[in-house]
C-alpha cells in the first residue's frame, strides 16, 4: 500500500510539469496577446495606441521574448518564490486575486459535494432495493428533472422566488452592509441566507445524476452471487445491503472524488456568474477573454494541480477501499 | 416427521408470474433428507433443482410466488421449523440460514464478497450466530480454514478472494458454509465451475467433512459421475418435477423412469461402444411457457403410450424405497438396464 502511494505520487510530478508547459503554450496560441486585447478595449472607449506604444508595452511586459523563456520565468517564480506573476489586466499580483476566491470556491464545492452524496447515496440505495416502487418512480422523475434543468436556470428561478416572495436579498455571498464588515453573528446569518441558493443549485444537479449512477450500480451488484451468499449467512436485509453491495457500488463515487474538485472549481462558471458569486469561475472566464496570460495560466495550472492531486487522492482512497485495485 | 428426518418437502410449488405467462419452475416437488445422509439432485438447467434449494432457504427471487406446499426442518437442536411459512427477511429464517443450513454456490469466483477478506466474511457469520468475540471468531475462522485444508490458514485468513485460486475460493466458501456446524449443507453445483482435478479434491473434502461433522448434504448437480461419487440417494428432476428418487445403486443399475435411463445412456464411457455415436435424448427441453400436458417428458420419451402419457400426469409410484413418476414404471422392474458408470 505504501509502495503504491509513493509510486503514484512520483508519477504525478512529471505529469504536472508537462501540464504546466502545455497550459502556458495553449494560452499563447490564439492570435494576438494581451496588448492586442488591451488596445482593442481602448479603441472602444475612443483612445488609440500607436504601433510604437504597443511594442513598447510588449517590451516592458516581456512579451517579445521567446515563449520558452517566458515560460521559464513564470514557472521558476512559482516554484521558487510562490509568485504566480502579475495580472496585466488587474495590475495586481495574481496570488492576491486568486487565493480569496479559491478558498470560497473550495468551501462551496466541498459543502455541495457532501450534500450531493448525502442525497444521492441513500436515495440511490432505496431506489435500487425497492425497484419500481412508487417512491422509486418519484425519485426517478425528480432525477431526470434535476438532470435536465440547466443549473443557471434553476439559479434564476430560485433567485426570483426568494426575491419576490421571500423578500430576500439575493446574489453574491453577503448583503452590501456586511460585505466588508468584520465577522459577527449577523454576518454568518447573512452568509447562510445567501449560501442556500448556490448550494441547492450545485447539489441538485450533481445529485440527480449520481442517484441514477448509484441506482444502476446497486441493481448490478444486488444481482451478484456474493449478495446471495451474504443472505445465506443469516444476515438481515439491512446488514446485507449496506455491508456488501453498497460497499462495491460506491467505488465509482470514490474514483470520481478527484474529478469533483476541478469540476466544481470551473464547472459552475455560469451559475457563479448568474449568482454573482466571488468564486474562481468568472475570474478565469474574464482572464481568458482578455488573454491575461499570467492570471489565466496560473488558474489553469492550479486547476490541473487540483485534477492531478484529486486523481491521486481518489486513487489512494479507492485502493484503500477496494483491495482488488491495490495489487493490480 | 419420523425421528430420523431432517428435512421434508411436501408438494412444493414455486411459480414466476411473467408477462409471457406463468412459469411453474417448481411444480409439486416432494422429497426428504434424513440426518447425516447425502441426497444428490440431478437435472438439467431449468429443471427447478436450484429453485427448490432456494425455496428451502427462503432465498427466492422477489417476484416468485409459492402458492402451496410445506417445507419442514428439524435441526440437531431439536426445534421444528415450518420453513415454508417463514418470511424472506424474518428473524426465524435468519437464524436457520448460516446456523442450521449452510449453502455453497456454484461460482466461487463471484460468490464471495470481493471487498472483504475471507476471514472477515467467516467471522461475521460466526459472530452473528455464536456470539463470539472478535478474537475468538478469528481463531475459529483460522481453524475452519485449516479444516477445509487451506494451506497456511493463519495467513490466508487475511486474503481477499481475488488472491485465491478457484479451488481455494471454493474451500473458503465451504469453510464459510460450515462455520456454525450446520445440520444441513446445500451444495448448489459446487464443482461445476472447477476443473476435474480440483473437483475431485473438493468432493473428497466434502465427503470427509460430512463424516466428520455428521451433517446431511443436498448435492445439486447435473453430473451423474459426481453423484455416484458422493450421494447415498439420488433424485432426478425434469421440468419442475421429481421424476425418480432411489438409492444411488438403484438409480444406476435399475432406473425406473425413461428419462433417467436416457440420461444414463447419454454418458460417454471409456472403452465401451467405441466408434458408435453416443445416444442422445431426442428433441429439446420444452419451452417453460408451454409444458406438455400429461407427463412432461412424453414428447421425448421412447416408451410413450398415446392416450395415456400425453393426457394424465403420472402418479408417484413406489417400489420399496424407489419412487418413479412414470405410467409404465412397472415394466422397467423386470428389465434391468446394465450400467457401467
Amino acid at each position: 500500500m505504501i509502495a503504491f502511494i509513493v509510486r503514484r505520487t512520483l508519477l504525478a510530478i512529471p505529469t504536472l510539469i508537462f501540464i504546466s508547459l502545455i497550459a502556458f503554450l495553449i494560452i499563447q496560441l490564439p492570435p494576438g496577446d494581451y496588448v492586442t486585447a488591451y488596445a482593442a478595449q481602448l479603441r472602444q472607449s475612443g483612445e488609440h495606441l500607436t504601433a510604437v506604444q504597443e511594442s513598447l508595452l510588449r517590451d516592458r511586459m516581456g512579451l517579445n521574448d521567446p515563449i520558452l523563456l517566458q515560460y521559464w520565468r513564470w514557472i521558476t517564480a512559482i516554484v521558487l518564490r510562490g509568485d504566480f506573476g502579475y495580472s496585466l489586466e488587474w495590475n495586481a499580483p495574481v496570488s492576491s486575486l486568486i487565493w480569496d476566491r479559491l478558498a470560497i470556491t473550495l468551501a462551496l464545492s466541498s459543502i455541495s459535494l457532501v450534500i450531493t452524496w448525502a442525497i444521492a447515496i441513500p436515495v440511490g440505495v432505496y431506489s435500487a432495493t425497492r425497484q419500481y416502487s412508487v417512491l422509486d418512480y418519484v425519485f426517478t422523475v425528480f432525477g431526470f428533472l434535476g438532470k435536465g434543468t440547466p443549473d443557471f436556470l434553476l439559479a434564476l428561478i430560485l433567485m426570483w422566488i426568494s426575491f419576490v416572495y421571500l423578500n430576500m436579498d439575493v446574489g453574491g455571498l453577503f448583503s452590501t452592509q456586511y460585505q466588508n464588515a468584520p465577522w459577527s453573528m449577523g454576518k454568518v446569518i447573512n452568509l447562510l441566507q445567501h449560501l442556500w441558493i448556490p448550494l441547492v443549485v450545485l447539489s441538485t444537479g450533481g445529485a440527480a445524476g449520481l442517484i441514477r449512477v448509484m441506482r444502476a450500480n446497486m441493481l448490478d451488484e444486488m444481482g451478484k452471487p456474493y449478495v446471495e451468499t451474504a443472505y445465506a449467512q443469516g444476515l438481515s436485509e439491512r446488514q446485507v445491503v449496506w455491508n456488501y453491495p453498497v460497499r462495491v457500488a460506491l467505488n465509482p463515487f470514490i474514483s470520481t472524488v478527484g474529478w469533483a474538485l476541478p469540476a466544481l472549481f470551473s464547472g459552475d462558471v455560469i451559475t457563479a456568474v448568474v449568482l454573482n458569486l466571488p468564486t474562481t469561475g468568472p475570474l478565469l472566464l474574464q482572464a481568458l477573454k482578455m488573454q491575461d496570460m499570467y492570471l489565466a495560466g496560473s488558474f489553469i495550472l492550479i486547476l490541473s494541480l487540483f485534477t492531478v492531486v484529486g486523481t491521486l487522492f481518489s486513487d489512494i482512497l479507492l485502493a484503500w477501499f477496494d483491495p482488488r485495485i491495490r495489487y493490480a | 416427521m419420523p425421528p430420523e428426518r431432517l428435512l421434508e418437502l411436501d408438494n412444493v410449488h414455486v411459480h414466476f408470474p411473467l408477462r409471457e405467462g406463468l412459469v411453474k419452475a417448481v411444480n409439486g416437488v416432494s422429497y426428504h433428507v434424513n440426518k447425516g445422509e447425502v441426497l444428490g439432485i440431478v437435472g438439467e438447467s431449468g429443471s427447478g433443482k436450484s429453485i427448490t434449494a432456494r425455496a428451502i432457504m427462503r432465498l427466492l427471487p422477489k417476484r416468485a410466488v409459492a402458492p402451496e406446499g410445506s417445507i419442514r426442518f428439524r435441526p440437531r437442536s431439536g426445534e421444528q421449523y415450518e420453513l415454508s411459512a417463514l418470511d424472506r427477511n424474518s428473524r426465524a429464517i435468519r437464524q436457520v440460514r448460516g446456523q442450521h443450513i449452510g449453502m455453497i454456490f456454484q461460482e466461487p469466483m463471484t460468490a464471495l464478497s470481493p471487498v472483504h477478506t475471507i476471514g472477515t466474511q467467516i467471522m461475521r457469520t460466526v459472530q452473528l450466530h455464536k456470539g463470539l468475540s472478535r478474537a475468538a471468531a478469528r481463531e475459529r475462522a483460522i481453524d475452519l480454514l485449516a479444516k477445509v485444508q487451506m494451506p497456511r490458514p493463519a495467513q490466508m485468513v487475511d486474503a481477499f478472494p481475488h488472491q485465491l485460486s478457484g479451488g481455494m475460493r471454493q474451500r473458503a466458501m465451504i469453510a464459510l458454509a460450515i462455520s456454525c456446524d450446520p445440520s444441513l449443507l446445500i451444495a448448489d453445483e459446487p464443482t461445476t465451475a472447477l476443473d476435474v482435478t480440483t473437483e475431485a479434491q473438493i468432493l473428497e473434502l466434502l465427503k470427509q467433512l460430512q463424516s466428520e461433522l455428521g451433517m446431511a448434504i443436498i448435492f445439486i448437480t447435473h453430473n451423474f459421475g459426481v453423484v455416484a461419487d458422493i450421494a447415498d440417494r439420488v433424485s432426478v428432476m425434469y421440468l419442475g418435477r421429481m421424476v425418480e428418487t432411489a438409492t444411488v445403486d438403484d438409480i444406476f443399475y435399475a432406473p425406473k423412469h425413461p428419462y433417467t435411463q436416457a440420461l444414463l445412456r447419454s454418458i460417454p464411457r471409456l472403452g465401451v461402444d467405441q466408434g458408435r455415436r453416443l445416444p442422445t435424448i431426442p428433441g429439446m427441453v420444452p419451452d417453460p411457457f408451454s409444458v406438455p400436458s400429461g407427463c412432461a417428458f412424453n414428447p421425448r420419451c421412447a416408451h410413450m403410450v398415446p392416450g395415456l402419457c400425453d393426457v394424465t400426469v403420472p402418479p408417484e409410484k413406489m417400489f420399496g424405497l424407489q419412487m418413479s413418476r412414470c405410467h409404465i414404471a412397472e415394466q422397467f422392474a423386470a428389465v434391468q438396464e446394465p450400467a457401467h458408470v
